[in-house]
This record gives structure tokens, sequence and C-alpha cells, in this order.
């Protein structure tokens, strides 16, 4: 009934239609999915210095609070400063910075070339320093920010996201309930040592561990939380420079 | 098929309905549980979930019918997915641009809409021989089977596992004050199979020709 | 190393396919009737996910991912085929389930003979696409941990199917209340099972 011609030609003209039309579809959508990434990007930068905004005005409280991009290397110098609107140093935006490809240097053994962004927030009452984290879930990356008051090591806020968890598993550690204990704590202990937070598992109650460096684990999702206890600490560090200047 | 040509003939208005209750494709075509489970530990991802499936096995319906006749047999199978395939990335490009927080917790389980075995279950045994119409509301019907149990089953894990609904707390704070605590099994995976095993016991309860003879 | 064992112990037993995602269920549910037959299909579907995984890397690699064309020249670093993938990925899917069919049945008909009436089920398998996607999602770092990550989500599938049917096979039995006869009973021991397995989840890898 149907010739090898007529089932080539059929095959050859449905891909073809097929190919239109999800080129058209995923052009004409791609900007409002960008959008949608970049939003949320400054949502959870805002998120961490404490400002909940929703989706549509993150874009234009960001531009109000988020005063400079800084772009830094592991010996705490400045590259680039982008401060109201324009180029102070350099030519990098902090905002653009892919931080999962800077960390690959520095596990690769080249600190020297990676760029580090943070983000310094100004209003009335407060200077903050927040800095992007990101490291590695039970199986995908999981990712945050971090906001540091202007004495550069109490902690005024912290966001976490994942991508992947496993569903309902570690999921939690993108809840405030987890994330409002961050608040407060040190990651320098007296002596001005880099001591970063311990996620605790069982509770920092039950360890031994002061209550000042350190939070409980999200119930279930132990890999996960090593995980964001991994990331707190090996981000932060190659901040540490910077910080204690 | 239908008897009068009208749009909502009562063989018609069974394909619509057939399926939310006798003809269930959860509970009793046994079709579509893999990528259904894992988005109900709350009611909104499973609500858009069932939306999204509802979307593509209507259309993927509609086409196939509208093709029926010069889809060769031979390839049968590869036309039908390429159709389903191709519905699918649109669903997905659509929900990335625009409910983009329920797009991340629905991560994979969007793309596994294209081995839903309801989709391929119902384009192989009724688009392939049916006229557009009739497909379009089996798909529709279909569909929306699929959706009720997701949104029952997400329905009680959400409540259960997190006293919320919709991402809104109802149970009082009161409460939690006297000693109530959120059920956090509820969340876990394995809660969503032994609900909708209780769901068919229910189910099957009340409709006992659905009984199997084991 | 390490990290390629660790991924493939967590896909059998942390994240199985079944226990965790529910994935591949229609034909868990249809095919978990005797210990034989589920045997048969449990190791198609190892076989097939351990071939596709590597191969969907490669295309995710090489082809789909933004700035995946880089090989063509500098000018293709931004090009972004990711909105392909679920096609391409299905097709990749299909057509290697035929290949292995007609290779199986050319070498070793005994084989095809056992295995044969599972493999063209297999395309449309929820395991085998989901298998595809996660390895998207995750990005992993080469192609050993993808090809770990198919083998051992297999062996997980595998694992889960073969239980089911030994259970299902005891269960003619028992004296279950007649609603929940056949499918309904199989559900809520995929959830007792499920809950067992996930005292994996405490296992440190």
């Amino acid at each position: 009934m149907f010739s090898n011609k007529y089932i080539f030609i059929y095959s050859s003209v449905m891909v073809v239609i097929v190919a239109i039309l999800l080129a058209l579809t995923s052009t004409l959508l791609k900007p409002a999915q960008d959008n949608n990434v970049k939003m949320e990007k400054m949502q959870m930068i805002l998120k961490s210095a404490n400002i909940e905004v929703g989706f549509e005005d993150a874009i234009e409280k960001y531009d109000e609070v988020i005063t400079s991009e800084i772009v830094l290397n592991t010996k705490g110098e400045v590259i680039a400063e982008y401060t109201n609107g324009k180029f102070e140093k350099g030519d990098v935006r902090a905002f653009d910075i892919e931080l999962k490809k800077e960390l690959q240097k520095i596990e690769k053994g080249n600190p020297e070339d990676a760029n580090l962004p943070l983000y310094v927030f100004v209003n009335k009452q407060d200077t903050l320093f927040i800095i992007p984290i990101h490291g590695k879930g039970l199986w995908g990356p999981v990712w945050g920010n971090i906001a540091l008051k202007s004495d550069k090591e109490t902690i005024a806020g912290v966001t976490f996201d994942h991508q992947g968890e496993t569903p309902g598993l570690g999921a939690e550690i993108s809840e405030s309930k987890f994330q409002e204990q961050f608040v407060g704590k040190k990651i320098f202990d007296e002596n001005g040592s880099f001591v970063s937070v311990k996620v605790v598992k069982g509770g920092v109650a039950n360890s031994n561990i002061n209550p000042m460096y350190g939070v409980d684990a999200v119930s279930g999702g132990t890999i996960t939380s090593q995980g964001v206890d991994d990331m707190i600490r090996e981000c932060l560090i190659n901040y540490e420079n910077f910080l204690k200047q | 098929m239908s008897k009068g040509n009208s749009l909502f003939s009562p063989a018609n208005k069974k394909l619509l309905f057939g399926p939310i209750n006798m003809n269930n494709p959860i509970t009793v075509q046994v079709l579509g549980i893999c990528s259904a489970l894992a988005v109900t530990a709350q009611l909104k991802p499973a609500f858009v979930m069932g939306i999204s499936v509802t979307v593509v096995t209507a259309f993927s319906n509609l086409i196939i019918s509208l093709l029926r006749n010069t889809i060769p047999p031979r390839i049968r199978i590869i036309v039908q997915l390429v159709v389903i395939a191709f519905l699918v990335i649109i669903v997905d490009q659509f929900l990335k641009a625009y409910v983009y927080d329920v797009s991340k917790q629905l991560s994979v389980f969007v793309g596994l809409i294209i081995t839903n075995c309801i989709v391929m279950g119902r384009l192989e045994a009724f688009a392939m021989s049916s006229k557009p119409w009739p497909s379009f509301l089996d798909g529709i019907g279909n569909g929306l089977g699929y959706s009720l149990i997701l949104i029952i089953v997400g329905f009680f894990r959400e409540l259960l596992g997190s006293g919320s609904i919709w991402g809104y707390k109802v149970v009082p704070q009161a409460f939690y004050d006297f000693g109530y605590q959120d059920n956090g099994f509820m969340i876990l995976p394995p809660m969503a199979l032994i609900l909708v095993g209780v769901i068919i016991w229910v189910q099957r309860s009340y409709s006992k020709e659905l009984i199997e003879e084991e | 190393m390490e990290n390629i064992i660790s991924i493939f112990v967590r896909s059998i037993f942390v994240d199985n396919m079944i226990f965790a995602f529910f994935l591949g269920m229609c034909s868990y549910l249809a095919v978990s009737k005797t210990v034989k037959v589920s045997m048969g299909l449990g190791i198609a579907v190892a076989f097939v996910l351990t071939i596709t995984v590597p191969i969907n890397y490669l295309l995710e690699e090489f082809l789909l991912k933004e700035g995946a064309l880089v090989w063509l020249g500098e000018e293709y670093a931004n090009t972004d085929l990711s909105f392909l993938s679920f096609i391409m990925f299905i097709a990749v899917i299909a057509s290697m389930v035929q290949l292995v069919e007609m290779v199986v049945e050319k070498f070793s008909p005994a084989l095809y003979n056992s295995l044969g009436i599972f493999l063209p089920l297999i395309a449309v398998n929820c395991a085998i696409l989901g298998g595809s996607l996660f390895m998207q999602e995750r990005d992993y770092a080469n192609i050993a941990e993808a090809t770990a990550f198919g083998l051992g989500s297999g062996i997980g599938w595998l694992l889960a199917i073969v239980a089911i049917a030994a259970i299902r096979e005891k269960l003619k039995y028992s004296n279950i209340p007649a609603p929940l006869r056949g499918i309904g009973i199989t559900f809520i021991i995929t959830g007792l099972m499920a809950i067992a397995f996930m005292s994996f989840l405490g296992i440190k890898l």
C-alpha cells in the first residue's frame, strides 16, 4: 500500500516540519526563559540579604540595592568593579560570571585564574557582602548565596537552591526553616582563623561543636547536608584573603 | 461511531467521562504510573503535571487521528513518538517560560511524558482507528482521569506531609502547639505508591466488577 | 575511580529507578507475575540502558549542550540545541532498541528467543528515557561516569522487578481482601519495598 519512496518522503517532510516548528517555539520563548533565569538569580541574591521580592520586581529592586558588583581573585585583590551601572575597573560584571567554571579552575589547580564574584548590598542600616556559592548535592548541583555583615564574618542571611534532588528528600535545604538557622553564625573563630559553618547531622545540641559555628542538618538528606557543608567551606575559603582585609 | 452528529452525543460523553472513573487510566488500565507519582509530594506540581499530560494526550490523539490514513504502518511507532515528543517539547518550553518555579520542580518528569504509557496507549488503541473529534475527547478524558488521581494523591501528601495545600498552611498553629506534627513520611516517595494502592482498594470496594480474579 | 563506584552503587540501591523514581512502572506491574519472565525483561532493560546512556551522553556533550558545537568552529560557541534533546534521545533509544534486536537475532538466536518479545516494548519504557534525562540533568563529568550510571540503574531495575515477581508468586497463596487483589496489593508491596530500600540512604558514599 505504501511504497518505500512514500515512507521516505513522509518521514523527511515530518522531520522538517517538526524541526521548523520547534526551532520557532524555542526562539520565541527563549527571551522569556532567559529572563526567568536572570530574575531568579537576582531574587536569590536579594533573598540572602533578607529582602523578599516578587519575581517581576526582582530586576528593579536589584538595581536599587545592589550598588556594586565586584570581581576578586583568590588573593583578595579587586579585578573588576561595576558600580551604579558603570565599570569603575575592569570589564567583567560579577553577575555574568558562571561560578561553576571558576570553581573548576581552582579545583584543577589554577586558582590564580579564577574570577570570584561578590555583590555589595547597601541600604540605610547596613552594608552586606553577598557571596554566591556552588557545590554538589546528593546528585546534581546545589547552589546559593551567603550574605555577610559589614564585619565580614557574621552571617546575615543565606539562600540555597538545588536541582533534581530526590523528590522530597533534601529539598528542605531550600526552605526557610533550614536557612534561618544560619543567621548570626560566624565563619571566623575568636583567633581569626577560618572555621566555616558546619551542617551537623543529629543536631548541634548533641554534638561538641560550638553552636556559634554550626547548624542542624536537614532530616533524611544526609548526603545533601554534607554537600551544603562542603559547599560553604570550599566556596568561602576562596574569599578568605579578601574577608580578612 | 456516534449516532447523532452532535458534538456531545451520549457516545462522546462516555469517551470524555468514562476514563475518569470506570476506565481510569491509572487505577483500572494501569498505565502511565511511571512519571506520575514522583511529582505528587505537593499539589501544585501534581496539578501542572496533570494539565500537561492532558494537553499532550488530547493533541497527540487529534494529530494522529487526522494523519491516521496517511501513516505507513511500518514507521507507525516512530511517527507517533515524533508527534508526542514534539508536543512534549512545546509544553516543556511553555512551562519554562511561564511557570518557571513549577517547571523546576517537575524537572525530568516533563520529558518523561513522552514515554508515558497512557499517551502511546491511547494512540494505538483509539486514535489510529477513530475520527478526530472523538479522539480528541478520548484524549481529554484520559488526561483528566490521570490528573484526578494525581491531584488526590498530591492533596493528601501535601496536607498530611507539610500541613499545607497549594503551598498555603491550612493546619492551624494551635494544632502544632498542641503537639500535632506533620507526617514527614508522606513526603517520601514510597507513600505515593501506598496511597495509589489505597485508592484502588476504595474504588474497587465500590465498583465490584473491577475486582481481579487471581 | 572511587566516584564511578559510588555512582554505580548509588544508582542501584539509593536512587533505584523503581523505588525512588517510579520509572518503568508500566512494564514493572504488567510483567512481574513470574520470576523467569521478569528476569528476561530485567536483563533487556539493563542492557539497553547501558548502551543508550553513554550514547546520549556523547550526543549531549558534542551536539546539544550550550557551547557543545565548539568543535565545528568558534562561531558556534553560543548555539544551544538543548530544546531538541527529548526528540534526539527518544530517537536514539528507538533505533538502538531496533539495532540490538537485529544483532541479538543474528548472533544469538537462543537469547533472542528469550528476550525477543520484550525488546520492542523497551523503547517506550520510562526507565530508559529517564536514564538519559537524569544523565543530562546530573551533568556527569565523563563518559565512564555516565556508563556506570546506566549500568547501575539497569541492575537496580532488574533487582526490583525480580524481587516483586518472587513476592507475587508467593502471594498467590495468601488471602487478600478481594478489592486489593492483583494491582492494588502490588502497589502497596512496592511501597513497602521502597521504604525498605530507603535505609540505603544512610550509606556514606
